[in-house]
């Protein structure tokens, strides 16, 4: 029996349970022996001009080995942003000099180096920073007025446009047309396991990085191009890590300053940053404004679509400036509209700088074209189910052409939705929905559905590719390699399952290793939902290459015909066909000659997982408060590997897309100063907000791949936001609520009813 | 997320703390659970340069019926409280207001007499306690006095001790089975509350009202305790539940909301106490 798609319990777990995780600031490797403690000094001002930096103090406290302020650093260049289209001027300093801008709350000023940790925080403290306020830019709206602009050197807050604006026509011959200004806002990524790096240099002239990351080999890269190092000299390892979500894509200027910091003192130095200082210094997601206008006729059938972003780019433009692009792509969805367009403008504020979070891009089309489908049900009066099923691609198994450019691979849409809606007994909702409304209940039912489609693998077919290395040794272990660099999402275990499925060796004898730069040179890390589809497709097919470089060994030893061996599971070898235990152990095959294949996978092209969405709700309409008491989802990510871990990151990514919907939202004031730096005020979703998850089942592999395998890691999280956004809004709608922002909070919830129903008193009209 | 430097000393009885706090004067504060106040001298809101830590004084961790009031001593863990008998059935309020404080690792190290002397105004045990009429027992340099909690928290972060006393008791009436409610709003369940409410039926046959979160202290809901002197229903004294309060405006909530809660909370909050409940009590139920 095959072990893909079994219930593998998860090899790591042994470990993390009884010993726990080695998180790069639990470290105790010789090399970081009497390493120093860096604590950096940032601008507690959002926009402002430095006037001074006095650390003469802060030089003489107790335990100080260093202060660094501009002025110390020598020939090192600021980093210029990470996209080859951004201007130049957008490049942030190591340092905010003197003289120099400050541009959010969080901006390096200096770094303490201190003998032990808690001596850097009080000398930190020390170092007297002045700093003359200019407005601070809060709002792309305000960043787009290019009153107050941020770098004079660019001359605008403008960072970049895709796409044109839609002709004045565009829903000229539709029917009925809603428009709606919504926000998709600004959420932290908060992994658990906060930023941290430690940097050694050897007297051999190399600097070994350990750092909490997704991928070593592109953190490694961005640290040698910053720093001017040859890549040969740089040895990045990724110790265990405690959740990415995407903002611990590549590496943090921070980590680099470690190195150098390394150097400069002589002695190794190692970092870990506070939660507060990782909730306005770490990348933080989504932060779009969109209009969606929708068109079409009073059948249902939606005829035009068009959707326009403005991107949050933060202060220091990086990767989220270009994950519009994404969303642009993704514009259309699940349906089959004739005429779709995108557009987006990206600008610069005075905000931590936006990045990659869970979905990156697609969960903001999803979420747009969701709310524009609701909106346009709700003028014509037709049910959101049945809207969404009149406007559905088609079934497919050949890749199908999308109005806004996708090409999807495999789908089945309208299956998705038949089967969330049987489960979640949808007809029987509206019915107690019906009861409760007639009653005017206290608390009102509200069903949300939502229906999704997604692009995993999204850097395939752009010629990167993911690569293996599969060894048996002579005790009958195996190892992997593997350029992926899971964060809680159990590679070790399912590369295992891959590597047994072909060598019949079991998966407790399997070591799965990565992240670390010597042992893997190459490797495109995890995210992106890419790993299983490229990383994972890359272990089997190792497997499969290194069955036949045995099977060629085994014929010579047996002087057999080598297509008359196979796997024999039995013997933990390769026997002649059906006579088991009677041919050579992988111990011998390994004995003699390295038993070894390295081999590189390359995708063609990115998979498309779907699925749908019903968020169930209880909201009480006398305080606004929405209480979710059903998810039901069908997630659609082909061919399953490991239903267990599936299903993991099937929960993780439902509960993340729920506490955007209901609570978690990074707020300002107006002078820039962060209101969501701790996690008492910071509401992500905990269980207690949760009710337990109905999985659906629903597999259409796609033949992009040997596996069949779509991603899985973001998937929940685009269904789970707009389905639970939806209910909120359908729990009042009978109230004349159209629309409520996410997070749909309690008082937004209440405030909506009430102006709905003044708005419903004075003219009778919709809201 | 490091405190500044800090003495520590540990005492043993109520008398030890009394002469550490006269000792090291302004500078010093008492540490009982520390679950407010590590968090804000991790952030460096607070600098004390000593904290006298009282968490092992055992002779404040009772409660006990003392005539026609329940006794309970400072370092009473709220968890202690929760699972008391005695609170269970001679005050059973505090019991439940006790059990949603926090979570299960805040319960078993706060304690009564650090939640009121900390007088946050979003406490969820404060404002069951002025709901009853409470009276804080205090010790300092020349004595034990007694404050009626009234009194007591006079604003933000400050209360009527004088320096150098610390909390060692709270007394409360015996409500025995006599009604009582408590609305608390949150985000999400372990939250601090947005607005919360309590109500209570007292022995002299008053009702006592008390809301957190309505302005600098927890407060007395005193035009809702009038009205229903006066014999107003409950949803005529309820209207009247922001009257005399201020309010802040926030990420959480404006001013304008936190008002309306305040109303529709001390509503449920009296009729529950009533034992007038149905669909609009704050229990959810699941579809």
């Amino acid at each position: 029996m095959s072990i893909l798609g079994t219930r593998v319990v998860r090899t790591e777990d042994p470990l993390f349970l009884t010993r726990g995780a080695v998180y790069t600031d639990d470290l105790t490797d010789e090399r970081l022996a009497g390493a120093l403690h860096a604590t950096f000094v940032r601008s507690n001002v959002a926009h402002g001009t430095v006037t001074s930096v006095d650390a003469s103090a802060a030089r003489e406290a107790p335990g100080v080995v260093a202060v660094y302020t501009a002025e110390d650093l020598g020939d090192l260049k600021p980093v210029p942003p990470p996209l080859p289209f951004l201007d130049a001027g957008f490049s942030r300093p190591w340092l905010v000099p003197v003289g120099g801008r400050v541009h959010f709350v969080g901006d390096l000023v200096a770094v303490v180096l201190t003998e032990e940790r808690y001596q850097g925080e009080d000398a930190a403290e020390q170092v007297v920073v002045d700093i003359d306020p200019l407005p601070a830019v809060v709002t792309t709206r305000a960043a787009a007025t290019d009153e107050t602009v941020l770098f004079p050197e660019v001359g605008t807050n403008k960072v970049a446009a895709f796409g044109e604006p839609a002709p004045e026509d565009f829903f000229a011959d539709c029917e009925v047309v809603v428009s709606r200004a919504i926000t998709n806002q600004r959420v932290a990524a908060a992994p658990l396991e906060t930023r941290a790096a430690s940097a050694a240099w050897g007297e051999d002239g190399r600097v070994t990085i350990w750092c909490t990351n997704q991928g070593a080999q592109q953190a490694k890269g961005q640290i040698a191009g910053w720093l001017d190092l040859d890549p040969a000299l740089v040895h990045l390892i990724t110790p265990d890590v405690g959740g990415g979500f995407g903002a611990k894509i590549g590496a943090d200027q921070e980590y680099a300053f470690v190195a150098w910091l390394a150097q400069q003192a002589g002695r190794p130095v190692r970092w870990s940053e506070s939660r507060s200082e990782n909730m306005t210094g770490m990348l933080q997601g989504r932060a779009q404004d969109q209009v969606v206008t929708i068109g079409g006729s009073r059948d249902g059938k939606v005829t035009a679509y068009s959707l326009e972003v403005t991107q949050d780019c933060g202060a220091y433009p990086r990767i989220g400036t270009v994950l519009p692009t994404l969303t642009m792509l993704m514009a259309a969805a699940v349906y089959d509209i004739p005429k779709v367009h995108a557009q987006a403008t990206c600008y610069a504020t005075n905000g931590t700088s936006i990045g990659a979070y869970r979905g990156a891009g697609r969960p903001e089309a999803t979420a747009a074209v969701e709310r524009a489908m609701d909106l346009f049900a709700a003028e014509i009066g037709m049910d959101p189910a049945e809207v969404r099923r009149i406007n559905f691609i088609p079934a497919f198994t050949e890749p199908v052409q999308t109005s806004s450019g996708a090409t999807y691979d495999s789908g089945d849409y309208e299956a998705a939705l038949d089967r969330v809606l049987e489960a979640a007994g949808y007809a029987e909702l509206r019915a107690e929905q019906a009861r409760r409304r007639e009653r005017g209940d206290v608390r009102q039912l509200g069903i949300g559905v939502s229906a999704y489609v997604e692009i995993t693998g999204a850097d395939s077919g752009h010629g990167t590719s993911e690569n293996a290395e599969l060894e048996v040794h002579p005790d009958g272990t195996a190892t992997v390699l593997t350029g992926t660099s899971p964060h809680g999402q159990g590679h070790a275990t399912t590369w295992a399952m891959l590597a047994s499925e072909q060598l019949g060796i079991p998966v407790e004898k399997i070591t799965v290793l990565h992240g670390d730069t010597d042992k893997v040179p190459d490797g495109g890390g995890t995210m992106g939902s890419r790993s299983l589809q490229q990383g994972g497709a890359a272990v089997h097919q190792a497997a499969v290459e290194l069955v036949e470089v045995a099977r060629k060994r085994a014929a010579e030893l047996l002087e057999a015909n080598p297509d008359d061996l196979e796997v024999d599971l039995a013997n933990a070898g390769l026997s002649v066909k059906g006579t088991p235990g009677t041919g050579v152990t992988w111990a011998q095959l390994a004995a003699d000659e390295q038993l070894i294949v390295q081999t590189t996978f390359t995708a063609n092209a990115p998979t498309f997982p779907f699925g749908a969405h019903v968020a169930v709700v209880e909201t009480d309409v006398e305080s606004g408060k929405a209480v979710v008491t059903r998810l039901v989802t069908v997630d659609d990510a082909g061919t399953i590997i490991n239903p267990l871990l599936a299903e993991g990151q099937r929960h993780g990514g439902i509960a993340q897309g729920v506490g955007q919907a209901l609570l978690e939202e990074i707020l300002y004031d107006e002078d820039g100063n962060p209101q969501t730096s701790t996690f008492a005020d910071y509401p992500f979703v905990s269980a207690t907000e949760l009710p337990s998850f109905e999985l659906v089942e629903m597999a259409t592999p796609t033949p992009m791949n040997p596996l069949g395998a779509k991603g899985i890691g973001e998937a929940g999280t685009i269904g789970s936001t707009p389905a639970v956004q939806s209910a909120v809004v359908d729990s009042v709608a009978h109230l004349g609520v159209r629309h409520v922002d996410m997070p749909a909070t309690s008082m937004r919830v209440w405030r909506a009813i009430r102006e709905a129903q003044n708005s419903g008193a004075q003219k009778g009209s919709t809201n | 997320m490091i405190p500044a430097p800090f003495d520590y000393v540990r005492v043993s009885t109520v008398d030890e703390a009394v002469a550490a706090l006269a000792e090291h004067g302004e500078d010093a504060k008492v540490l009982a659970g520390g679950h407010s106040l590590l968090p804000i001298m991790k952030l460096r809101l607070a600098v004390p340069s000593v904290l006298i830590d009282i968490s092992g004084v055992q002779e404040l961790s009772y409660v006990r019926v003392e005539g026609d009031e329940v006794a309970i001593g400072a370092t009473t863990r709220h968890h202690e409280l929760e699972k008391s008998e005695v609170a269970q059935a001679e005050v059973p309020l505090l019991p439940h207001v006790a059990s949603r404080v926090g979570d299960p690792q805040v319960r078993h190290k706060g304690t009564l007499g650090g939640t009121v002397a900390h007088c946050d105004p979003a406490s969820d045990l404060p404002t069951a306690l002025l709901a009853l009429g409470a009276t804080v027992v205090v010790q300092g340099p020349s004595g034990r006095r007694s404050i009626p909690i009234t009194e007591f928290f006079l604003g933000f972060f400050e209360t009527a001790m004088e320096e150098g006393e610390l909390v060692v008791e709270l007394r409360v009436p015996r409500t025995g089975a006599g009604g009582w409610g408590y609305e608390k709003f949150t985000r999400r369940e372990n939250d601090w509350p947005i607005v919360a409410a309590a109500a209570v039926h007292l022995p002299d046959g008053s009702t006592g009202v008390a809301l957190a979160n309505m302005g600098g202290v927890v407060l007395r809901a005193s035009a809702v305790e009038a009205a229903l002197a006066e014999g107003k229903s409950i949803e005529e004294a309820a209207e009247l539940a922001a009257e005399g309060t201020s309010p802040s405006s926030d990420m959480h909530a404006d001013a304008e909301y936190r008002s309306h809660l305040a109303r529709l909370l001390t509503k449920r909050a009296l009729k529950v106490a009533a034992g007038e409940t149905g669909a609009s009590t704050a229990e959810s139920t699941a579809a």
